[in-house]
């Protein structure tokens, strides 16, 4: 019931929001929808959280062997409560922003969750797959309708991309469902032995997919120009939420369906993610635009997680699933700060501000300790998830290069502290200028959602447990089917 | 057999409705009870209510997946009716009542195409299809245009059908029959004769499904043609010609499939590279929507490839999705007074429902789920898989289905994403009545795009 109603609540607010003609009215609409499917998420998680609940089966396309099957599992849980709590946050830090047409903007935004609560929530192949691109139409139309300058052949060249990569695993999801007796439930496609040699080529087609979802090097060129030149609500969600489908693939789709590849392939992988994270670092540091940066950093973040996957390690892997949700949280704090100096000033070019902490101190406050969780500080969430993740990668008795791996992308991390520090210097300290001398600080409703982020920061930075304690069983069952050392012997 | 029948006689009576009724919208109003008649008899005779017991002997076997198609085409030239009937007076009023009386010749041909058991009616079929559609090519007489294409549609088209009654010479010669049933393809599997005549067949279908590499005429008639009528070859004649296709190919030559298989699969291939990769490059959204129909085409062709129980499902759901889509956009296309991706621009602001509809037809060429046309393609590409062989062509045709999202959203784009500017073309405004049916078509394709079953259980039911 919950997993039903985490789809139909924002799919069904989302389509009446295109009838609602006032902008100002969709806008209050859209967030009641967005708090509604928040305080549905949060009941899934405690009063109701049992398990015939947090399925539901319904009959669906029986004559394809599909059903609309969706299941909360411990890693489903995480990313719907991201995914709840993202809308929300973008909305309450946007909500003096103006749209043309607002109330298609908002009536998209809604179905572009009910699409991501649907991938998040799949437990049937052809089912995720429908939700894999549904939720790429939303944000399609909405980067090219409220972007920027360039808006229109960017998100082309973000959609073909995607899409390519998705029909590819299309032809892989078909492949496994006629080894698995023509099933496309998610237990046969576990249950589904196939030969290497078979792993091997379906590996490729599902991982090429996730990757450029994530994005993977050499797959990511997509990324830096599509967050730059979307409306700074969708990049929140495009990074904060929706590249999470790509790990939520590999981790629920890839390592359990076709474990020997995974093992044999799995290293491999790993040197295009550790290759990204130092490239992209690198670019990085030269950046001057504050979008470009961030995205680029965010490339960063998600190879290490990618790198962790494949080093199939317990703690490693809830590492992983903490980090899945702390990105989110933390780069959408960065976004809503990019987006008020955006909105100020007229500009994302650091080389043109400077000094806003001395206009706007409470600001300066939330985004430093923003930054900090980004560049993973202790005592904040981004350490905890980090930590776990290296200690994953170097206990991991699935790849060989674990040491090498972790010296490589520990030096990502290093090169991440340089990069957003010297974005903190160069926006917010240093001589105050022409243009940022009349620099307002935050507004009740960008305070609002920077608490609550600076809020999840800390308390998940202190007091982790509760999100490992979620995440331990579906670790198990992940790791149970990727197992392939065990057979070995 | 009703249709059949009540088909030829409402033609006749369409050309007599000429003489008798001046006005455009009487004359409308008679074609459209027509086709609801005639779609009510199809749907008795499938449920077994049968007007006429005649003795077919060889030549028709009416069987459920031949009515349930012949439904289907009735209900899109329904559809067509409907959306640009009111759009064919612009070509000419004088006739008005002809090109009616064409179109019902035209569905009489496809009756007898989709079930034909004997290779002279398939011929006969064939022939009463495409001589109208020679016709409503011409039909805008004082364009240069549309005379050139009706001339090089009839040329090219007489000479595939001298291959065709070749090949069926040469498999009389091999086989002493007609009657795809009596064929004897075990005995004498390999006899050159058989091949040959087989092969002639499969490149005089494949030229009249528009596949390459004997696509060459399409791109020049469906442009030239008037554009009411390029939506209806383009649809539901290209839909009810692969029916043929595929019984031609399960019925006679099915225990050949070692020997034409690559063809086909070579063929399907090429249909689907020519089409999709020189869509992308068309200036005028008529001439890409000529492409795409090669390119659907070759998806098409992959049933013929695979050939069976999803193939043929697909194929049926394939022909009601393009067909659909297809029209529509034809029909908003027909209201335009310049063809090119810039006079979309803007049309969203102006014209937001149709916009919108547009937009779910699009989607559904593209194949993005939630449309029947994703679950078209996704039978077809599971049929190929279950043949367990020839991955590659399946890998190669979702490929070229990506590439199709180019052209098809630079309309989106030009819609939703641009300015209304000078080159906006003036569009003619749709009354309430076209703009229910293009709501009711696009609700259609999303239903069968989420319950395929909607359509296919009355093969079983």
């Amino acid at each position: 019931m919950i997993a039903l109603l985490l789809i139909l609540v924002p799919l069904l607010s989302g389509i009446a929001t295109f009838f609602i003609k006032k902008e100002q009215a969709a806008r209050s609409w859209a967030m009641l929808a967005a708090v509604v499917t928040l305080a549905v998420s949060l009941l899934g998680l405690t009063v109701l959280n049992k398990a015939n609940y947090l399925s539901f089966h319904a009959t669906w396309l029986p004559e394809l062997g599909s059903s609309f099957s969706v299941g909360l599992d411990g890693m489903g849980q995480l990313l719907c409560l991201l995914t709840s709590l993202a809308f929300p946050l973008v909305f309450l830090a946007t909500w003096r922003r103006s749209y043309p047409n607002g109330h298609s903007f908002f009536g998209w935004m809604l179905l572009a969750q009910a699409g991501l609560m649907g991938v998040f929530l799949a437990t049937d192949a052809l089912l995720f797959y429908f939700f894999w691109e549904l939720a790429l139409v939303p944000m399609y139309f909405i980067c090219s309708r409220w972007g920027g300058e360039r808006r229109i052949p960017v998100t082309f060249k973000f959609f073909v991309y995607t899409f390519a990569g998705s029909v590819i695993m299309l032809v892989g999801l078909l492949y496994v469902y006629f080894s698995a007796g023509n099933s496309f439930a998610m237990h046969d496609f576990y249950a589904v032995r196939l030969t290497s040699k078979e792993q091997t080529f379906l590996f490729w087609m599902f991982f090429v997919a996730f990757a450029i979802k994530m994005p993977i090097f050499p797959f990511h060129t997509w990324q830096p120009d599509t967050y730059e030149q979307s409306p700074t609500a969708a990049t929140m969600i495009l990074s904060g939420v929706m590249v999470k489908m790509g790990l939520l693939g590999l981790l629920r789709w890839l390592l359990p369906v076709l474990p020997i590849s995974s093992y044999a392939w799995g290293d491999v992988a790993s040197g295009m993610a550790v290759t990204g994270i130092i490239y992209a670092s690198l670019i990085a540091m030269r950046q001057d635009d504050m979008k470009r940066l961030i995205a680029y950093s965010s490339i960063a973040h998600i190879g290490l997680m990618c790198i962790t996957i494949f080093s199939e390690h317990k703690t490693g892997l809830q590492g992983v699933m903490i980090q899945m949700f702390n990105h989110g949280i933390n780069i959408i704090g960065l976004w809503i700060i990019v987006e008020i100096i955006e909105r100020q000033f007229g500009t994302r070019k650091m080389s043109q501000l400077g000094g806003i902490a001395q206009k706007a101190p409470v600001m300066a406050i939330f985004f430093v300790i923003i930054a900090f969780a980004n560049i993973a500080l202790p005592l904040t969430n981004g350490f905890i998830g980090e930590f776990l993740m290296f200690n994953g990668i170097l206990n991991s008795t699935v790849t060989k290069y674990g040491v090498l791996l972790t010296v490589l992308a520990g030096t990502g991390i290093i090169l991440g502290a340089v990069y957003t520090l010297g974005m903190i210097r160069k926006t917010f300290y240093g001589e105050v200028n022409e243009l940022t001398a009349n620099a307002r600080d935050l507004k009740w409703n960008e305070s609002l959602a920077l608490t609550i982020i600076v809020a999840i920061i800390i308390v998940l930075g202190i007091y982790p447990q509760p999100v490992l304690n979620l995440t331990n069983e579906i670790t198990d069952t992940i790791l149970k089917n990727a197992d392939v050392l065990s057979i070995k012997k | 057999m009703n249709a059949l029948v009540l088909s030829a006689i409402l033609g006749v009576v369409m050309m007599f409705s000429g003489i008798l009724l001046k006005r455009p919208a009487a004359i409308r109003s008679v074609a459209i009870i027509g086709l609801l008649l005639l779609l009510a008899s199809n749907m008795l005779d499938m449920s077994g209510t049968r007007f006429f017991s005649i003795n077919l002997g060889d030549f028709l076997h009416f069987d459920r997946f031949a009515f349930l198609f012949n439904s289907v085409a009735i209900f899109c030239v329904l559809v067509y009716v409907l959306l640009t009937g009111k759009a064919i007076e612009r070509v000419g009023v004088k006739n008005y009542a002809d090109y009616f009386a064409l179109f019902f010749f035209v569905l009489c041909g496809i009756f007898l195409v989709t079930s034909f058991q004997s290779l002279l009616i398939l011929f006969l079929g064939i022939e009463i299809i495409t001589i109208p559609l020679y016709i409503l090519t011409g039909s805008d007489k004082r364009n240069l245009k549309s005379n050139e294409a009706s001339l090089k549609y009839f040329l090219m088209g007489a000479f595939s059908t001298g291959l065709m009654l070749m090949g069926i010479a040469l498999i009389y010669g091999a086989q002493g029959t007609f009657a795809i049933e009596k064929f004897n393809l075990l005995k004498i599997p390999g006899s050159p004769l058989m091949i040959a005549g087989m092969l002639l067949m499969l490149f005089s279908m494949a030229f009249k499904v528009s596949a390459a590499p004997l696509h060459f005429w399409t791109p020049d008639v469906y442009d030239g043609a008037p554009t009411v009528f390029t939506s209806f070859m383009a649809t539901v004649v290209k839909a009810a010609v692969f029916i043929g296709f595929i019984r031609l190919f399960e019925n006679a030559f099915g225990l050949l499939q070692p020997t034409w298989q690559l063809w086909v699969a070579l063929m399907a291939a090429a249909t689907l590279f020519v089409g999709n990769i020189t869509a992308v490059f068309q200036q005028s959204v008529k001439r890409m929507l000529a492409y795409s129909s090669i390119a659907q085409a070759g998806f098409m062709m992959l049933a013929i490839f695979a050939l069976n129980g999803d193939a043929k499902e697909g194929l049926l759901l394939y022909g009601a999705a393009y067909s659909l889509a297809t029209i529509g956009i034809f029909s908003v296309l027909s209201r335009m007074d310049d063809y090119s991706y810039e006079s979309f621009n803007g049309l969203a602001a102006r014209q937001p429902l149709v916009a919108a509809t547009l937009t779910i037809f699009l989607l559904s060429l593209a194949g993005i789920p939630l449309t029947a046309g994703f679950l078209a393609k996704f039978y077809m590409i599971k049929a190929v898989v279950a043949t367990g062989s020839n991955l590659w062509l399946v890998v190669f045709a979702l490929l070229m289905a990506a590439v199709s999202v180019y052209y098809y959203f630079r309309v989106i784009q030009a819609m939703y994403f641009r300015e209304a500017g000078e080159h906006s073309a003036s569009f003619q405004e749709p009354g309430k009545g076209f703009k229910w049916v293009l709501v009711l078509v696009a609700a259609l394709i999303i239903a069968l795009g989420l319950f395929p079953s909607l359509l296919l259980n009355w093969l079983y039911f």
